[in-house]
């Protein structure tokens, strides 16, 4: 059998040998640690604890706010030193919860206690999600009790585990494959029991044949799930082009996964679940990948939510010299850090250092070549709705399709001349997005 | 530990190829052909392509200096369309003719129009309908042929004597009712103009082009095809395959379907679209070939074809991902 694919995108140099044999290590936070209370689309959660209040790990200390929002739980142990602003990812000043850690780690009651699923109701097993403050962990964070939520359970004909990880230098999903199938397995079977007319399927690009291989030995004998090999390419795991290799549906921008019966979860997102519903875990900690040709030694790492990157990056035995670029995330999609005192968030994949920034190319005239025509996995032309936002014209950007654009990058990737077609096109959408609500 | 990193948005990753590096390989896919034409033509069919990218370079870098403007010479665009201009020249074209074709070629039809990009036309092929209409009894002045695959053979062949005679090129020749000779054609013992001559030479630079991903065929393909079907409709030979293979060798066609329709500027980005160029391009070729005055037609086709790219793209745009069922929105 082929591995399943979609038309269009790129072979990036991927940067996965750096990290992909070096198994997961765990890391503890010093004495300071950062909760930011939005690491996800949708409301900021409120604080639920005050300045000197003692917190456990475990203890929700940020509620989620109204459906589209998700909780915040500490963890650490300590005492809440302030309640302020703090620096995001991208650059945002984000209220945050600053917590003392007194390196004991007590955990709240109940915490880590074994529960059979089973046994669970569909609501119970949401509200465990929902309270245990779960969001998509590879890269967008949207709430997974609304993901879990579809209109109608019944329609969902599909529960996807995206194991893709087509995104560059990225391995912490690998590992977790290779490290932990098992709880992916439980992961996905606690989901397939929230949607009983769903077919599991775990999809793995084939560049990481042995995660294939471990994983279908897993579920030979569970008729309800299966392994679906997909072609190495990026984006291949992005939601759209990821349901059209599976399932070949099609998705477009104005519709959820769920509208063609499909619900997609990332790798390290359906292990959180297993944590949260089978070892009453709630979402605390992540794994990172710390890589990049300006990291003394690659690895990837079990984090604990809140750490600072700075820490994360001295774990890593810091850096072998002068370094252009910092990312959180990977290439392709992540984002660039001006400074490392940010703390690692639910959606946190990767921290990828660059000796050099291959971004800072000068831009040149269109040479209507046509590639970025070629690699859009949304089959738009970029460059007329690049062109068309560069302009500031909505009309003409609505026109060419620029709201179907994913943001994946690809155009931007090979455009000879240099072109920020993808920065181009992101910026107009969310400003034709922002009218569109009006 | 510097607290200040580069920031820019997403991606951060580059591919390797970059305009530079397409041109200079379309330099280098030119290089067969132009080494046949110096072979075929003598020394000075060299003098002549020397002049025309000098002349292109120099034109574009003096208005960008004049106009305060980035200069872009090397970004190699203007040297591909210095060697094409020279390409699409005879080898007695005077030397100043063909230094004011390539003027003409970078300035009026692309620097004006804004550059690299910009130009709504083939700028080489602007410049030799330039010098066509300017100078149109040098542009069809071939000389005979300086024989050197016959001359090893030793003793003179009819084909030299007929060149001698006529200095015509192949396709004149056909119009006339002669015959003509087509491994003659495909290798480019033949006459015409510098680097239109040798097929084998230019498909081996184009298989380059196509190896390096530069180019795809579509437009070479459905161009070459769609003319084959056009003259065997209306070429008033029908199947007969010597015929047909003289037309798809000569009058530039192989230059023109791999070189110059496959132009990104000046060609349809949309997949579609390349195929109706293509064959719009073929047909026009076959009209111009069949029914028209002179017996090329390729580089007029061409230039008509790209007249209508912004029509074609606007009637070949594809419909997003998820989006196939909707009409697109006026």
């Amino acid at each position: 059998m082929g591995s399943a694919t979609f038309k269009g995108g790129i072979h990036p140099y991927d940067g996965k040998e750096l990290s992909m044999d070096r198994p997961i290590r765990t890391l503890l936070p010093k004495d300071e640690v950062v909760f930011l209370m939005s690491q996800h689309i949708g409301a900021p959660a409120t604080p639920t604890v005050a300045v000197n209040d003692k917190v456990l790990v475990g203890q929700i200390i940020g509620a989620a706010t109204g459906f589209i929002s998700a909780n915040v739980v500490s963890s650490v142990s300590g005492t809440v030193k302030a309640i302020e602003p703090r620096q995001a990812v991208n650059g945002d000043k984000v209220n945050a919860i600053i917590v003392t850690n007194d390196h004991e780690y007590t955990t709240v009651e109940d915490f880590g206690k074994k529960r059979d699923y089973t046994r669970l109701s569909k609501e119970q097993i949401r509200n465990i999600i929902k309270d245990a403050g779960i969001v998509g962990m590879g890269g967008a964070g949207f709430p997974t009790h609304v993901k879990m939520t579809p209109k109608d359970d019944d329609k969902i004909e599909y529960v996807i585990v995206n194991g893709a990880e087509c995104e560059p230098y990225l391995t912490s999903d690998y590992r977790m494959m290779m490290e932990e199938p098992e709880r992916i397995v439980n992961g996905l079977k606690i989901i397939l029991s929230l949607f009983t007319r769903a077919k599991g399927v775990i999809a793995i690009e084939d560049n990481k044949p042995e995660a294939i291989e471990k994983l279908s030995k897993m579920v030979r004998n569970n008729p309800s799930i299966e392994v679906c090999p997909l072609k190495t390419k990026y984006p291949q795991g992005g939601e759209r082009s990821l349901i059209y290799a599976v399932t070949g549906r099609k998705v477009n921008s104005s519709m959820l996964p769920a509208d063609v019966g499909c619900v997609v979860s990332n790798i390290d997102t359906t292990i959180s679940i297993g944590m949260a519903v089978s070892e009453s875990t709630p979402l605390i900690r992540r794994i990172v990948t710390v890589t990049g040709d300006a990291i003394a030694e690659p690895c990837n790492y079990n984090v604990r939510i809140g750490m600072s990157y700075r820490e994360v990056l001295e774990a890593a035995g810091g850096l072998t010299g002068p370094v252009e670029k910092i990312i959180s995330g990977g290439p392709m999609m992540g984002m660039a850090l001006f400074s490392l005192d940010v703390p690692v968030a639910k959606t946190s994949s990767a921290l990828l250092c660059l000796k050099e920034d291959e971004a800072t190319k000068p831009e040149s005239a269109c040479i209507r070549c046509g590639r970025c025509a070629t690699v859009c996995p949304g089959h738009i032309i970029p460059q007329k709705a690049a062109d068309a936002a560069m302009h500031d014209d909505l009309e003409g950007f609505i026109k060419y399709d620029g709201l179907e654009c994913c943001e994946c990058g690809c155009c931007t990737y090979v455009c000879p001349a240099g072109r920020n077609l993808t920065q181009a096109l992101k910026q107009m959408r969310k400003k034709a997005l922002a009218s569109r609500k009006k | 530990m510097s607290d200040m990193y580069n920031v820019s948005a997403s991606p951060h990753a580059r591919s390797k190829v970059t305009t530079q590096r397409i041109m200079f390989d379309v330099a280098l896919a030119l290089v067969p052909a132009g080494a046949f034409g110096i072979y075929n033509f003598g020394l000075r069919a060299l003098v002549v392509m020397l002049v025309c990218v000098g002349a292109c370079v120099l034109t574009e870098f003096v208005y960008e200096k004049l106009m305060k403007k980035t200069v872009t010479i090397m970004d190699g665009s203007a040297l591909v369309t210095g060697l094409l201009l020279a390409y699409n020249l005879p080898v007695s074209m005077p030397l100043w003719m063909a230094f004011l074709g390539s003027v003409f070629a970078i300035l009026i039809v692309k620097m004006v129009f804004g550059g690299l990009g910009q130009n709504f036309m083939n700028p080489a092929l602007g410049g030799r309908a330039f010098l066509v209409a300017s100078f149109g009894s040098y542009m069809n002045n071939f000389e005979p042929v300086k024989k050197v695959a016959t001359d090893v053979a030793g003793g003179a062949t009819p084909w030299d004597a007929v060149d001698a005679v006529s200095s015509a090129t192949p396709l004149a020749m056909l119009k006339n009712g002669e015959t003509v000779d087509i491994l003659d054609m495909f290798i480019g013992n033949i006459n015409g103009t510098i680097g239109e001559v040798s097929a084998l030479a230019i498909l081996v630079g184009a298989a380059y082009l196509v190896i390096r991903k530069v180019i795809s065929l579509r437009i070479p393909l459905t161009y070459i095809l769609s003319f084959v079907v056009f003259m065997i409709l209306f070429g008033g030979k029908g199947l007969d395959v010597n015929f047909l293979l003289a037309h798809v060798c000569g009058g530039g066609l192989m230059l023109g379907a791999f070189f110059m329709a496959t132009d990104y500027v000046t060609s349809p980005i949309t997949v579609g679209g390349q195929v109706i160029f293509g064959i719009f391009l073929g047909v026009l070729t076959g009209i111009f070939r069949v029914f028209g005055g002179s017996s090329e037609g390729v580089s007029y086709a061409i230039l008509m074809g790209n007249l209508i790219v912004p029509l074609i793209e606007k009637i070949t745009l594809p419909k997003a991902f998820g989006r196939e069922g909707r009409k697109h929105e006026k």
